[in-house]
């Protein structure tokens, strides 16, 4: 693959920096975090910042040592949510090094590996979250980073189907649904669910108001029991929509869905046999998505086993089904 | 269900988001817990988002009645 090369900066790294060894310590650059940038030794530092989401008195201290190593006195928000400090001399990296981890901030990664997670706010303080996006971010972190993959392994978490962490364009991505559940007991028919609801999963009865359900057209993202004021609709169950196969890049590709309310106590399983399936099966510089292309969706799936096989699918419109009507739900 | 009494009154039609739910804040803030608002959303966004956020105030809806485009909702004021 022609952008292994483009993007594979740590070999890069390596290779300007041969003459200078005793400056720099090798294991730093082998886990990335430093890419080189135009100007004669100067890099770019990234850090590890799962989620984006950083507390203030770090951010502070942060803010110093850029100010102190960088040539130009300049940050970066990366596309994947780390800070990074620009127009680092690369003499000075053992000392910048030294000064992050003593506030506790390590550094990121770039290369074939496991990369830090990406994730959105999540259901801690945004209406719309359905899961704790950023609590999985840390744990994706914590068990998985720098872990060695044939290519870069980017993981993301987003916390409902608006999908902002875009996790279907992730090598494999985890996005929060809830499955709702109705009871004809507190309907009092007052149709806010069939206004609320965007996918016209819902349409409200002629006569009574009570909801009839279409399951297929439904995608989880809970509007319904948000809107609902009696509580008739009720979350039945949380998990993740996991998708795998997904890039960005000069060649695309789109995700495919291979899991439906996953919970959350088995997303580390999930991840630790994806990556085992992918470094058993992916050639050196190949994305995930294209080993599954080249070997077989099929074959993963089988390799996955009980991990997604154990999970309930979702069931089928529950609804009200009124009696005369022509229109049966689901 | 229809004899609710009504404290105050707030027809918010052709107001859009989120500012008719702001409208609604703050009129909520006027009033003591446990008085009724009677509130007039139009159909379509308004009413995909209002309720929700009133909801999440930790508001009651006692109350929805849906007229030719709009809705009535009895929102009771929480603690």
């Amino acid at each position: 693959m022609t952008d292994h090369f483009i993007e594979d900066k740590t070999t890069k790294v390596a290779v300007k920096l041969e003459g200078v060894a005793e400056k720099v310590d090798f294991n730093d650059l082998k886990t990335g975090g430093f890419i080189k940038q135009r100007q004669k030794d100067l890099f770019t530092v990234r850090m590890r910042c799962p989620g984006g989401r950083m507390d203030t008195k770090r951010l502070v201290e942060i803010a110093k040592l850029a100010e102190k190593y960088s040539k130009k006195g300049v940050v970066h928000f990366s596309f994947r949510q780390s800070l990074e400090i620009l127009y680092v001399d690369y003499k000075d990296f053992n000392a910048l090094v030294g000064e992050l981890e003593k506030i506790g901030q390590k550094v990121a990664s770039c290369g074939p590996r496991v990369r830090v997670p990406t994730a959105c706010g999540g259901c801690e303080y945004n209406p719309n979250g359905l899961t704790d996006t950023q609590k999985m971010a840390e744990m994706v972190d914590k068990k998985f980073f720098g872990m060695p993959t044939p290519h870069k392994f980017k993981t993301s978490f987003s916390g409902c189907p608006i999908d902002c962490a875009r996790t279907k364009e992730m090598d494999f991505g985890f996005q929060g649904i809830v499955e709702p559940l109705w009871e004809e007991t507190n309907c009092t028919g007052c149709t806010i669910c069939s206004e609320a609801c965007k996918e016209d999963a819902i349409e409200a009865d002629a006569d009574t108001g009570k909801p009839i359900f279409d399951s297929k057209k439904c995608i989880y993202c809970g509007d319904c029991i948000r809107a609902c004021p009696t509580e008739a609709w009720r979350a039945k169950r949380y998990g993740h929509i996991v998708r795998i196969g997904g890039k960005h890049g000069r060649h695309p590709m789109e995700s495919v869905e291979v899991c439906r309310f996953l919970p959350d106590e088995k997303v580390p399983e999930a991840i630790k046999k994806t990556v085992e399936w992918y470094n058993a099966n992916g050639k050196r510089g190949e994305r995930i998505g294209n080993a599954l292309k080249r070997v077989g969706l099929e074959k993963y799936l089988e390799f996955m086993g009980p991990v997604f096989a154990d999970v309930a699918p979702a069931a089928t419109a529950r609804a009200y089904v009124p009696n005369f009507s022509v229109k049966q739900g689901g | 269900m229809g004899d609710v009494k009504v404290d105050a009154q707030l027809d918010l039609r052709g107001v859009v988001c989120p500012i008719n739910f702001v409208k609604t804040k703050l009129k909520l803030e006027s009033m003591e817990a446990g008085e009724v608002l009677e509130l007039t959303l139009d159909s379509g966004e308004p009413i995909q988002n209002v309720p929700k956020s009133i909801k999440e105030e930790g508001h009651k809806i006692l109350e929805v009645k849906k007229e030719d485009g709009f809705f009535r909702l009895k929102v009771q004021k929480g603690e």
